[in-house]
């Protein structure tokens, strides 16, 4: 039984859509991203998340950049590539596929 | 790029934590300013170091790490263990040094192609059979005469091209003054053509400047001599320099890596072969023939036809032979012509080099699988006593793989350690070996490039000495089982214990067995130097200086006698003689011999023109009858006389006194009027020959006295040191007579030496190593005795415990590993039996099944065993029965 506030590997799009429209955040706010913008229901773990930023980074979607906020601590911001981009557009397509799918599916049965 | 930067990552590993980690730490201060409760805020967070492992695993390639950690560990293994690591290393070291030195040697002479365009293409004209030596032989030298018929009969199918052997030539630049000596070959004008080669300046020839006798006096500089002697001068074009009588044009000099096709002799001065006096000359065989077989052509037509067309001309030839047997002629007709590939060149050096050269890469491949055993035997022992800790990783769950990871990575870290100071070693010793080919006044020159090849084989080599020396010993620890060994059990391996024991005696076996065939194949050239180098010469040889002299032009026997006159009035000098060459000089004069009239025989006789005084000089006993007077001479008019070596005597007249008897070489006759004792004429090792001592001076047909052109000042000095007299006999020479000028000063002694330089060379090598490989054996025999003694430790404590005495604990430690040298020593006897063979021309009087031979070996690896068996002995014998039963 899934928890409702699993992912199930649509969270690699959710991070792109994300990084897409607000370039330059950090993970935490990344993080409060998602659970704003679905209205609370969907929440992505710390152990999922970072682990996932990172292998984006690693395959060249995003790219990593260290800042110094005004508290003078230093935070690591991510922003989209031009592989990301595409790959953005890959995944929603995918996405869209899908979940149509799976709505023919929830109709027809 | 990715990629890279995870390689990157894995090499960086700290600071990668230490990102992460700040990463994740500025998250949690990002919960906490957004107002969340820290505590609850780090409770959701979860572990930091699994998220941080998570992480690092995604950003570097986790065996890149693991292999870091893996160096890492290694290095402080083998720091833990510095003596033995060190022992190890050195013994790999001096191993992979000296293969890789072997194969620089090996390459450079034998392997490597020549320069030019499709060297593949090219072959080597040879002739093979019986010579007029009456001995099978193989033979490169060809008349131009033959070699025109032979180019134009392969004309479709191959382009020949005639080179001479690369010769020492004297030649001056400027005044007659400053004589100088450069390796000059005579090439065919169309050979830099053929060999698609470009001038770095001016030209080089064409077929245009090889086309009549004597006509085109032009000469191409090699490269490395343009260099060498001129410094790059760009005005050297049309410069000209003296060769005897003639003076040469320079008109271009050759590409950079283009040094001749004599690979061991590096070619400064080209001229066409048409300026060669034996151009043509049917009789004269001065140069060697290369094929370039066109693309496409098969070998054995061309050969065919071009042998076809040899023995036509040798045919015509013979018919004009006089003083000769039907049956040696018959013989030297029926030799066969062979192509051989020379894609590397072709040289004596190659010749007399390559079964040495081959036989010391054999010695040292051995010496290094020996290195290897060791090293195995040397890493089982380890990974034994590392067992718990083996069986604690796997506990943890350490998988199998990882572990023989682990294992090879420290065999690896000793392999390209051992690997970095051979290189160090190959690179000094190749060159070393090099220049103890050194012949006086004829020193070996060879290129030896560290290039991708040698770089190659080295890498080639390591990686598959570390598989060798460490794949058993890895996938053996990798197979530990851990409940056992955590028991603390007596043997973590289980069965393995034995199977360990059995692996390392059998590694014992072949070490001893190839350590026999080093010393044995060591002990054969050793004596076969010795017993070369021992020989009788039958001359002094002891303060003996010899003045190769050149005049002008052919000066009459009076003038060189006045030189010689004139050097016997310097201090410091004894005796003066002249000589056509000195004995061992490398000159040669044969022919058929017939007594009374009859008909010639098979034996060749050889020839040397003396004058009186000589046989004195040399201090070659006189037998029988007189020396030479002023009055003699050689040939002509039936007035020759002679004096003749026991040998020719015994040859020649049955053993009876040659004293007045007459012989006669083709129409020149000679009666002999001495009997000296035999001395060696040309080489050292071959058996002493028929030599007849004809008078300096000569007579042509016309009944004058023959002018003559080149000689040798024998002189016998009164100090020591002879060469001290060098430089003033340098000068004295043309203070005498102006129109004569030394051209090479060479000692006797030197000449002697030279004889027996590659079996010095074999000798000192070879020992060297017999003396490696019996090192590192003793030392593997005692790393395995010691090792059996420490497993053993409890069962030989409770022997001793109830009684037994030392001579049955010395029996009980060794017995195992003394059977196994016994093994390996008849199993090397059966080795060096096989393989001598194949090396045999290299002895001298020396028989492999010589008993002194064989039992050499055997009590020098006895010797060792016992040296090597006896810290182990000793330590069995003392163990104390009380404290090691109360250990465990």
């Amino acid at each position: 039984m899934p928890k409702p506030d699993s992912l199930q590997g649509s969270l690699d799009l959710l991070v792109l859509k994300i990084l897409s429209r607000r370039p330059g955040l950090h993970g935490y706010a990344i993080m409060s991203a998602i659970q704003d913008m679905s209205g609370d229901v969907l929440r992505a773990e710390e152990g999922s998340l970072y682990p996932a930023l990172h292998r984006m980074e690693e395959a060249g979607w995003i790219h990593a950049a260290w800042i110094t906020k005004d508290t003078g601590r230093r935070a690591r911001i991510y922003e989209l590539t031009a592989a990301g981009k595409k790959q953005l557009a890959t995944e929603e397509s995918r996405w869209q596929a899908v979940t149509s799918a799976v709505n023919r599916v929830l109709r027809t049965a | 790029m990715s990629f890279l930067s995870r390689i990157g990552n894995a090499l960086r590993g700290e600071r990668l934590s230490r990102e992460i980690d700040e990463e994740l730490q500025s998250h949690l201060a990002e919960a906490s300013e957004q107002g969340r409760d820290p505590a609850e805020a780090r409770r959701a967070f979860g572990s930091t170091l699994r998220h941080r492992e998570a992480s690092r695993d995604v950003r570097l390639i986790a065996w890149i790490e693991s292999l870091r950690a893996d160096a890492v560990f290694g290095w402080r293994q083998l720091l833990k263990r510095k003596a033995t690591s060190a022992a190890a290393i050195l013994s790999l070291a001096l191993a992979i040094g000296a293969c890789t030195s072997a194969f620089r040697l090996i390459d450079a002479l034998l392997l490597r192609p020549l320069p030019v365009a499709d060297p593949e293409r090219l072959y080597a004209l040879e002739r093979q059979g019986i010579g007029f030596t009456g001995q099978f032989q193989t033979f490169d030298g060809w008349a131009y005469p033959a070699f025109r018929l032979m180019r134009a009969a392969v004309k479709d199918q191959a382009e020949l091209i005639a080179i001479s052997y690369a010769e020492r030539m004297d030649l001056t630049y400027r005044s007659d003054q400053e004589m100088e000596k450069a390796y000059l070959q005579y090439v065919s004008g169309w050979m830099f053509g053929s060999f698609g080669l470009r001038p770095s300046l001016g030209r080089l020839f064409t077929e245009n400047d090889d086309l009549k006798p004597g006509a085109h006096p032009y000469a191409v500089l090699s490269y490395d001599y343009w260099k060498r002697r001129f410094g790059q001068d760009p005005k050297i074009i049309g410069r000209t320099f003296q060769m005897g009588e003639r003076l040469f044009e320079i008109v271009g000099v050759g590409p950079e890596p283009f040094t001749g096709t004599e690979t061991g002799t590096v070619t400064d001065i080209f001229v066409p072969t048409m300026m060669h006096p034996g151009a043509v000359r049917d009789d004269w065989t001065w140069h060697r023939t290369l094929a370039r077989l066109n693309p496409g052509v098969a070998i054995e037509p061309v050969r065919a036809r071009l042998h076809a067309t040899s023995r036509a001309f040798e045919m015509e030839r013979a018919k004009g032979f006089t003083g000769m047997t039907r049956q040696s002629i018959d013989r030297f007709l029926n030799q066969t012509l062979l192509l051989e590939p020379a894609a590397a060149g072709a040289s004596g050096l190659q010749t007399d080099y390559r079964r040495s050269l081959l036989a010391l890469g054999v010695l040292v491949a051995l010496v290094l699988l020996i290195a290897c055993a060791n090293v195995a035997n040397l890493m089982t022992a380890q990974a034994a006593a590392r067992g718990r800790e083996m069986a604690l990783r796997v506990s943890i769950g350490a998988g199998r793989w990882r572990l023989v990871q682990m294992v090879l990575v420290e065999s690896a870290l000793l392999g390209l350690l051992a690997a970095a100071g051979g290189g160090l070693f190959a690179w000094w010793s190749a060159p070393f070996v090099v220049s103890r080919i050194n012949p006086p006044d004829n020193p070996a020159r060879i290129f030896l490039p560290a290039d991708w090849r040698v770089l190659a084989f080295g890498l080639a080599l390591t990686l598959g000495v570390t598989l060798l020396f460490g794949l058993a010993p890895a996938l053996r620890a990798s197979a530990v089982k851990p409940a056992s060994a955590l028991k603390g059990g007596e043997d973590p391996h289980g069965t393995f214990g034995l199977t360990r024991r059995r692996l390392m005696n059998a590694l014992i076996a072949v070490q001893v067995a190839f350590c026999f065939l080093v010393i044995f194949v060591a002990g054969l050239f050793a004596a076969t130097f010795e017993r070369l180098s021992n020989r009788p010469t039958g001359f002094s040889a002891e303060r003996v200086l010899t003045l190769d002299t050149v005049a002008q032009r052919a000066e009459a026997p009076v003038f060189w006698n006045q030189v010689a006159e004139h050097l016997r009035t310097v201090p410091g000098v004894e005796t003066v003689a002249l000589a056509g060459w000195p004995l061992l000089g490398g000159g040669a004069w044969n022919g058929f011999v017939s007594i009374n009239g009859a008909p010639p025989g098979p034996v060749l006789a050889y020839f040397l023109n003396v004058s009186p005084g000589w046989t004195d000089a040399m201090k070659i006993p006189l037998l029988d009858g007189r020396d030479f007077r002023a009055g003699d001479t050689s040939a002509g008019l039936g007035s020759g006389v002679a004096i003749v070596s026991e040998t020719f005597a015994k040859q020649f007249f049955d053993g009876d006194s040659p004293i007045g008897k007459l012989f006669a070489k083709g129409r020149d006759r000679y009666q002999v009027v001495g009997l000296v004792r035999d001395a060696p004429y040309r080489s050292m090792r071959e058996p002493l020959l028929p030599v007849a001592y004809v008078p300096f001076q000569s007579i042509d047909a016309n009944g004058a006295l023959r002018p003559i052109r080149n000689a040798s000042f024998i002189v016998r000095t009164s100090s020591a040191n002879p060469l001290a007299l060098a430089s003033t006999m340098r000068k004295e020479v043309p203070a005498a007579r102006p129109e004569f000028r030394v051209s090479n000063i060479r000692t006797q002694a030197e000449l002697v030496r030279a004889q027996t330089v590659r079996e010095r060379l074999l000798a000192m090598l070879a020992m060297f190593f017999a003396g490696v490989a019996l090192l590192l054996a003793g030392v593997g025999l005692y790393g395995v005795l010691d090792y059996g003694v420490l497993q053993r430790r409890r069962e030989i404590g409770i022997r001793i415990a109830i009684g037994a005495q030392a001579g049955d604990i010395a029996r009980r430690v060794t017995v195992d590993v003394f059977s196994m040298v016994i093994v390996g020593a008849v199993a090397g006897l059966a080795l060096g039996m096989a393989s001598v063979r194949y090396i045999e021309t290299l002895f001298y009087q020396v028989k492999a099944t010589d008993p002194g031979m064989l039992v050499l070996p055997w009590l020098a690896i006895l010797a060792a065993a016992l040296v090597a068996a006896l810290p182990a002995v000793i330590r069995a014998v003392r163990i104390d029965p009380a404290s090691m039963l109360r250990a465990d």
